[in-house]
């Protein structure tokens, strides 16, 4: 979509905004996200560092940051390829190439998570080779106020509870399949201003509530 | 000191440049969402020959940061070369804290043991594994060994412990004894003693696990299913000692035998050093060990 702005803001917009202290945001970055992965449905506060052009959130970004490089194909949700801003900030800051088809994406970044296409849409992996999968990053507004969903799993001492929202459609029935595909399947991050959460596709979905 | 200072600064922190921790990170976390299953990664050269843990030390120099306190035992101990020189290594490259006390720390490195003392939510263990494929010894093909993997076929497995008790009249593995974790992909817990196998089911420590040479990475999540392959009239069982730690006393922990002269003098003592000393300081005497002086 063209900008209006004249090009030289526009490339302060694209440099500015990325981690202030590289190597120490993206490894504090990680490890909230590493124990969010580590034990699903907890929520990992985190200073987010960036400040990207919208509609990409700061939490989402930051991860972006900490995770992306030329090495990994990233697939935009419709809501952010529209913003060439947001493509090209991307591009300057992570160096990732853009993943013509979500099955070539190892991160998928996605702003809009209720209007988001199936999971089986993305790489799965192999059965040789699961961990070639895509890694969805979820832009969602809260991780405690939509319906609870009651989790199980490796991570979870007994039961675990959180409550994201928005979620894609047919959340629950989506995630019953890509838990069927194990050990295939995509795994989900949920970055929300309050921290980080995960779904790793070993997580069993007891219940939904509310 | 100022030269000290200088070198520092020549390394990036942690050592590893921000390219090969992004690498390394993502496949901790397909390590740590498909637990069991080894992730190829693109293993660094380290200013340490492999065998020395070069898989654990990049594991650790991806995930460490400026607040982390280090723990590097080599079999339980704290005061092992091994040990001594990769607690070093971060020091100097990663400026970071270090500590003997298990309870102290936040990341453990290890070589082939569990520390005693129950590990809690907010540690991580890093092993540093030899061969990371169980099934290697089995099938030497890289191909053949990830089909088994990719159909659970894991009936040569069973078929060599049989073996093992065919000839011996019991399960003779004594390490890298095999577990199944959360029902499906059998793993190498690496050359620890089977006597630490039964911590890694439901710790509340994240375990991972890097192995340099043969360049993967896999991972247990906390609270994780794990258990070791056994039969229903073999049951696993753990080694048991006659007697307890000669310096300590203390029971049901795993022992090191200790030679003492050349006419078939030995003692048996904690292989953990830090759960000895502790337990020495809190007055515990075995039966060759010395009252500690009162501080």
């Amino acid at each position: 979509m063209p900008r209006t702005d004249s090009s030289a803001v526009q490339t302060a917009d694209h440099i500015t905004g990325g981690f202030a202290k590289p190597v120490f945001d993206a490894q504090a970055i990680f490890r909230a996200v590493m124990d969010a992965m580590a034990r699903p449905g907890t929520i990992q506060p985190t200073k987010a560092e960036t400040q990207p052009p919208r509609p990409l959130s700061p939490v989402a970004a930051a991860i972006t940051l900490a995770l992306c490089d030329n090495d990994t194909p990233l697939w935009l949700d419709p809501a952010l390829r529209q913003s060439a801003a947001v493509a090209s900030w991307l591009g300057f800051h992570t160096g990732a190439p853009s993943a013509d088809t979500p099955a070539d994406a190892h991160f998928a970044l996605v702003a809009d998570p209720a209007g988001l296409i199936a999971f089986e849409n993305f790489a799965q992996g192999t059965q040789e080779y699961p961990d070639r999968s895509t890694t969805l990053i979820l832009q969602v507004t809260s991780l405690s106020s939509g319906a609870q969903l009651v989790l199980e799993g490796p991570g979870i001492d007994g039961r675990a509870a959180f409550a994201p929202t928005p979620l894609p459609r047919h959340f629950v029935e989506q995630w019953k399949q890509n838990r069927a595909r194990f050990p295939r399947g995509v795994d989900l991050i949920f970055a929300a201003p309050e921290g980080i959460a995960c779904l790793p596709r070993t997580t069993r979905i007891r219940a939904m509530e509310g | 000191m100022s030269t000290q200072d200088q070198n520092i600064a020549t390394y990036n922190f942690a050592y590893l440049d921000e390219q090969t921790k992004r690498m390394i990170r993502r496949a901790i976390l397909k390590g740590i969402a498909i637990p069991g299953y080894q992730v190829p990664f693109a293993s660094r050269e380290m200013p340490m020959p492999y065998g020395w843990g070069t898989g654990g030390v990049q594991v650790t120099a991806s995930i460490i940061g400026p607040d982390d306190v280090l723990k590097v035992i080599d079999q339980g101990a704290d005061d092992t070369t091994n040990a001594v020189s990769i607690r070093n290594f971060f020091r100097k490259v990663a400026d970071v804290e270090t500590t003997t006390e298990t309870a102290k720390a936040t990341i453990i490195q290890t070589r082939h043991r569990i520390p005693e003392l129950p590990l809690t939510e907010g540690q991580t263990l890093v092993y540093q594994v030899p061969i990371p494929e169980p099934l290697r010894f089995l099938a030497p093909r890289e191909t053949e060994t990830r089909k088994m993997h990719a159909l659970e076929e894991y009936g040569l497995m069973h078929v060599k412990l049989y073996e093992d008790i065919a000839r011996h009249g019991h399960i003779a593995t004594t390490y890298a004894y095999p577990v199944k974790v959360e029902g499906r992909y059998v793993m190498d817990p690496s050359p620890t003693p089977k006597f630490d196998n039964p911590k890694m089911h439901m710790s509340p420590a994240l375990q991972l696990f890097g192995a340099g040479r043969e360049k993967r990475i896999y991972a247990i999540p906390p609270f994780t299913d794990v258990v070791s392959l056994d039969f229903e009239d073999h049951p696993f069982e753990v080694q048991k000692f006659d007697k307890p730690c000669a310096l300590c006393g203390a029971e049901q922990v795993y022992l090191d035998e200790v030679v003492l002269d050349d006419r078939g003098g030995r003692m048996f003592v904690c292989s953990d050093t830090d759960h000895c000393e502790t337990r020495r300081a809190e007055g515990h005497v075995g039966e060759l060990g010395v009252k500690e002086a009162a501080e």
